[in-house]
């Protein structure tokens, strides 16, 4: 291959992965636009609410817990190591506030939630139900993408917050019942050493990894292809864009919110 | 009235429409026919806006379609899509009434139900269907409650894609004669795409044959069997012998 074609296709390459960025950007600037335009959906808003929200409760409750409890246990056995045991309940709370809970609960989100909005709007797709909403006087964004990620903006900060709490409490259960932690001295270490910017963190990433996990379904969904191929192309494509920025956005949040 | 002119669309190297003209009188029931894949759909969708043609104009009453407001555009229309395209999350009853319970035209939920009701049994299902979900229903059932929700509000322009398709004869039977009866007791102007040649002599005025992307033939359905179009002919007869290729 000459140096002009190998430039060529790595040009060419370059320009389809930039449209395709081109192409979600606009795609999100446009879903969240329509949040703040009538008509609202708020039935729409509330299915959302449900399904993303309380109906994630238990598979964020049950990540946090056992990642808690195992975090307990490697800071413990690591910080054995140069006799730092002592500090597991401080690095416990760090690590599920500032990184664990918001990226596991993003995640979760985009396994069960991502995967869902995109497999449900590709079937409408490919079943004609977009048509006929539009037929039917009815902006598909409007009423299907808006309030999934009105939804999802308001309801992940929650669940990283109870999924905070809860990583907290497996890590706490396990250094006082089976690591001999005194179980005052450990609450007490652990409210002491959170700080406030950990906690504005650990939301406004829910937020955002909210926002891409819902945006991301919508926009596969909608683009899906023809048939049932295409709506498993689409499911799986979403959750793999939506995991990838989730974490992309989860490095760049903790860049600004802790390296200024 | 509804005229296509000179309307041309492309998917890829697929050249669909290549210059159709297609005028629809007003309360008339055009029927389109043609092979699978000629752009029967794709011409119906180019007049509701769904699709965007590439060239070409699209009047409807003597105004460009392409351009207005879009919602009161929309709501001069009824379409019964080919699979049903019910929503899978509503009842029946709110499939039915889907434009009388939001936008502009929206109503309280007692009178849209009561209305649903009624076009219910205006196509031949009893009220306790109304509670039921799409995916209780059988394929004929799903076309009738789709049908219900074309006629819902009235429309002045209702479009059929496929009105039978994946219905035994006796169900085909049945849904073209309600397609007939609702078109002629509103004054609708309908147009059917088909090719299903029971349902043509049933709800048919009128009748165009697309093929290659351009209307073949078009006229009264009481001239379609002594045409003298050789397309129309094989189209009307089956055969597998004639300008039409049998292998696409």
């Amino acid at each position: 291959m000459t140096p002009a074609r190998l430039l060529a296709r790595i040009g060419r390459v370059v320009l389809t992965v930039l449209a395709a960025f081109g192409r979600v950007a606009l795609f999100g600037l446009d879903a969240l636009s329509h949040i703040f335009r009538p008509p609202y959906y708020p039935r729409e808003f509330f299915w959302a609410l449900l399904n993303i929200g309380w109906l994630s409760l238990p598979v964020v409750g049950l990540t946090a817990i056992f990642t808690g409890g195992a975090l307990a246990l490697q800071i413990y056995a690591g910080g054995a190591r140069f006799n730092a045991e002592a500090v597991v309940p401080q690095i416990v709370a760090i690590g599920m506030v500032r990184e664990l809970g918001p990226v596991l609960v993003g995640l979760m989100i985009a396994a069960r939630v991502t995967s869902s909005i995109a497999a449900e709007i590709a079937t409408m797709k490919v079943t004609e139900q977009i048509d006929a909403l539009v037929t039917l006087s009815t902006h598909p964004m409007k009423y299907l993408t808006a309030p999934r990620v009105l939804a999802a903006l308001v309801t992940v900060p929650v669940l990283v917050g109870v999924g905070d709490i809860i990583g907290i409490a497996g890590g706490y259960t396990v250094a006082t019942q089976n690591l001999g932690f005194n179980s005052a001295a450990y609450l007490k270490n652990t409210v002491d050493f959170l700080e406030l910017r950990d906690i504005v963190s650990s939301l406004v990433k829910g937020a955002a990894f909210g926002v891409i996990a819902a945006i991301m379904g919508c926009y596969y969904g909608m683009n899906s292809g023809r048939g049932a191929q295409g709506v498993g192309r689409a499911t799986k494509g979403s959750v793999e864009a939506a995991a990838v920025l989730i974490l992309a956005a989860n490095f760049v949040l903790t860049g600004v919110f802790f390296s200024l | 009235m509804i005229r296509m002119e000179n309307v041309h669309k492309t998917f890829g190297d697929n050249h669909v429409l290549q210059g159709l003209n297609l005028e629809i009188p007003k309360g008339s029931s055009m029927v389109i026919i043609g092979g699978s894949g000629t752009g029967k759909s794709v011409a119906l969708k180019c007049i509701l806006g769904l699709i965007a043609p590439d060239s070409g104009k699209i009047y409807v009453d003597g105004k460009d379609a392409s351009t207005g407001d879009r919602d009161a555009f929309l709501a001069r229309f009824g379409m019964l899509f080919q699979g049903g395209a019910l929503f899978d999350s509503l009842p029946v009853w709110q499939n039915v009434a889907f434009r009388l319970l939001r936008g502009s035209l929206k109503r309280p939920a007692d009178e849209a139900r009561e209305i649903a009701i009624e076009k219910l049994r205006r196509v031949g299902l009893r009220a306790k269907v109304a509670d039921l979900y799409p995916s209780e229903l059988s394929g004929g059932m799903q076309k009738r409650v789709g049908l219900a929700r074309a006629i819902a509000a009235e429309p002045e322009i209702i479009f059929f894609d496929e009105p039978t398709t994946g219905l035994d004869p006796i169900m085909s039977g049945v849904i073209n004669d309600l397609i007939r009866e609702i078109v002629v007791e509103m004054g609708a102007t309908a147009m059917t795409i088909t090719h299903d040649m029971s349902s043509v002599r049933a709800i048919a005025d009128n009748v165009a044959m697309l093929h290659d992307g351009v209307i073949q033939w078009t006229g009264p359905v009481s001239q379609m069997d002594a045409s003298g179009d050789p397309y129309l002919e094989q189209f009307i007869t089956g055969s597998a012998e004639g300008p039409i290729e049998a292998v696409r």
